[in-house]
């Protein structure tokens, strides 16, 4: 929309960044917590914590869990069993009852999903109830308080969105090598501008991979027209070809028991050379058509598709194994998911992968605030004659803060509410998510009603306090705090990672708050309240107005 | 036609608007339609091909788009691929 084709780019890259960038931050927000979501989930139930190294095999483990469902749930229509794994402990069976008897035909039947005792096949009693940070994973998605159909639709948009953004802002880059080494402070306008593009070049490569491979994770539903020529249409018979272990028949409605599990778990690990299965789910057990299906754990390959095997529910014979041999297209889907979610990576890795997303978090920041502070500088005349900024920027203004500041404390609000809440409270899960809610839309309205410095810096602090207090708060709420977990090293390590975590970034919320803070004092100093420009002044500007 | 600058300008960007994620989403969905049929795999492989590439396509027809000289430049280059594969697309459909 500029003379020239750098010009024309430089404006896209403004404009498709700014539009979705508030989206962008809570979806880059959440996705990075979901790296460690298995460890959120352990952390946020302080219960299972000293539970935590009770090793116990799969066999046991499946079949403590088969009698358990058995025991809860013989009418259910199908039976899940998640084993025990490295990242997380805990054995868990979850099942899907017939719907009653009077429901509208197409009832789906109701899912519940209960964490056993390995040893007894009891339900933990004192667990308390929390989506943890699956709750986060759905978020970076699905958002909240909409259907998941429409809020993917949105991310997806706002994906792509970014996906243009950082393709056109490379372009726009004359010297991307050098800028990655430049970096001037306190410079106002500049600062920004070189924050920005540290945060971008530093980590592009995983910004660029982390776009494109999350359009990639909802590719069918996104762009389903290939499927609509190939397959005239029919998803269902696409998706046979592409996920084989998806299907499963009807019931016979003629009752039979159930093979015993262990042999066919035996079968399935010996086929795998040994490594160890993930999950069983038994389709219609009971029934002369059950089916038996046994999920590989997830080796440390970049392909997310793990294989599987199915057997006959009733004669324990072997029905099909899939996913042993791949396509080359479906292979590179596979690994391009992988990347995504990335539960290939060890813990050092993770970690890479958890600070490349805190660096997008930071691209995305930096750049809406840039465009407030490059626009607020155009009404720098206009201020100075006692004018008013125009509606665009203070809405801009307002949303980064409530976005930018706001979301901490939301996100910090979620985890109080996990350790303050009653443990037996009815909903709890809910009230949980309520309490994030509540919080960031309290910050967002404080925001809008006043977009200023200030502003900036009660939010900051209030993230910050927040944050640091999450590690004071586990002292009287839990026995497993980093006293233990750290000092007394008795564990879980995940947990005092998690501590450690939160307690750093309230530290780097308080310092852009007191940096802020400080700032604001030297514009005293100078006589120039008139402005507001968040978190960042130019002292060069401002000397020269002295 | 004597429209004002301003509001001119503000009826260019919408229209690029558009072109681009109406036109470029139409060309990708085509792309994707076309390779899926045309590609020498299996069916299902050929459609992760093309739904792969798909997302490339629009990527790049946006970038076209607001880098066109022209508003007539941005627009034809959309629309001209786009009939011209949603044309194979018909005459491929016709034949079988």
């Amino acid at each position: 929309m500029r003379e020239g084709f750098r010009q024309s780019m430089a404006w896209l890259h403004t404009w498709s960044g700014l539009l979705v960038c508030w989206v962008l931050f809570l979806v880059f927000c959440a996705g990075t917590a979901s790296y460690f979501r298995e460890e959120i989930t352990l952390w946020m139930k302080p219960e299972l914590h000293a539970s935590h190294a009770a090793p116990i095999t799969n066999a046991q483990a499946a079949q403590t869990a088969l009698t358990a469902l058995q025991a809860k749930a013989p009418d259910a229509s199908r039976w899940f069993i998640t084993l025990p794994a490295e990242r997380s402990t805990a054995l868990r069976i979850g099942w899907i009852s017939p719907p009653p008897k009077d429901a509208p035909p197409k009832t789906r039947g109701k899912f519940t999903s209960q964490i056993i005792d390995p040893l007894t096949g009891e339900k933990m009693p004192d667990v308390r109830e929390t989506r943890g940070g699956e709750f986060l994973y759905r978020l970076h998605f699905d958002l909240h308080y909409m259907p998941a159909l429409w809020a993917r639709w949105i991310v997806g948009f706002c994906a792509m969105f970014m996906l243009v953004a950082i393709v056109s802002g490379v372009i726009t880059h004359k010297r991307i090598f050098k800028d990655f080494f430049t970096f001037r402070p306190k410079k106002g306008q500049r600062s920004w501008l070189d924050a920005h593009n540290a945060t971008a070049v530093l980590a592009l490569p995983y910004h660029l991979m982390i776009t494109y491979t999350g359009l990639v994770t909802l590719m069918f539903m996104y762009m389903p027209w290939g499927i609509q020529t190939a397959y005239k249409g029919n998803q269902e018979s696409f998706f046979a070809d592409v996920f084989p272990s998806a299907r499963n028949g009807k019931p016979a409605g003629k009752p039979m028991p159930l093979t015993p599990l262990q042999p066919l778990l035996a079968q399935a690990e010996q086929r795998w050379h040994g490594i160890p299965a993930a999950g069983i789910t038994i389709n219609h057990p009971g029934d002369a058509n059950a089916t038996i299906q046994i999920r590989r754990q997830e080796e440390k390959g970049l392909n997310y598709i793990q294989p599987s095997v199915q057997f006959n529910g009733v004669t324990g014979a072997l029905v099909s194994a899939d996913n042993e041999d791949i396509g080359g297209a479906n292979a590179t889907r596979g690994v391009l998911y992988g990347l995504h979610i990335g539960h290939f990576a060890n813990p050092l890795l993770r970690v890479l992968f958890f600070l490349c997303g805190l660096s997008g978090c930071a691209m995305v920041a930096t750049g809406a605030l840039l465009w407030a502070v490059k626009t607020r500088q155009g009404y720098a005349k206009k201020l100075a004659a006692g004018g008013r900024v125009g509606f665009g920027l203070r809405l801009v203004e307002a949303l980064n803060i409530g976005a930018i500041a706001g979301l901490p404390i939301a996100f910090a609000a979620y985890f109080w509410a996990n350790r303050l809440l009653p443990v037996a409270m009815p909903k709890r899960p809910d009230a949980e998510i309520s309490w994030l809610f509540i919080a960031w839309a309290v910050a967002a309205v404080l925001a809008q009603i006043r977009p200023d410095r200030r502003m900036w810096q009660w939010q900051l602090w209030v993230g910050a306090l927040l944050f640091m207090g999450i590690p004071i708060l586990n002292i009287f709420t839990t026995s497993s705090h980093l006293g233990v977990t750290l000092f007394m090293a008795q564990g879980p390590w995940s947990v005092a990672g998690f501590d450690l975590t939160v307690l750093a970034l309230g530290i780097g919320l308080a310092l852009a708050a007191w940096h802020l803070g400080r700032k604001k004092n030297a514009t005293k100093k100078t006589g120039k309240q008139g402005l507001q420009e968040p978190r960042e002044t130019s002292e060069a500007k401002l000397q020269e107005a002295a | 036609m004597n429209l004002n600058p301003d509001l001119r300008y503000r009826l260019a960007v919408a229209s690029r608007a558009l072109a681009a994620i109406g036109g470029g989403y139409a060309l990708s969905a085509v792309t994707a339609a076309l390779l899926a049929v045309v590609l020498p795999m299996q069916p299902a492989e050929a459609v992760i091909t093309a739904t792969l590439l798909s997302f490339i396509v629009f990527c790049c027809a946006v970038l076209w788009v607001f880098a066109a000289r022209t508003a007539w430049r941005a627009w034809g280059g959309i629309v001209a691929p786009g009939m011209l594969l949603g044309a194979g697309l018909l005459a491929l459909r016709s034949m079988s």
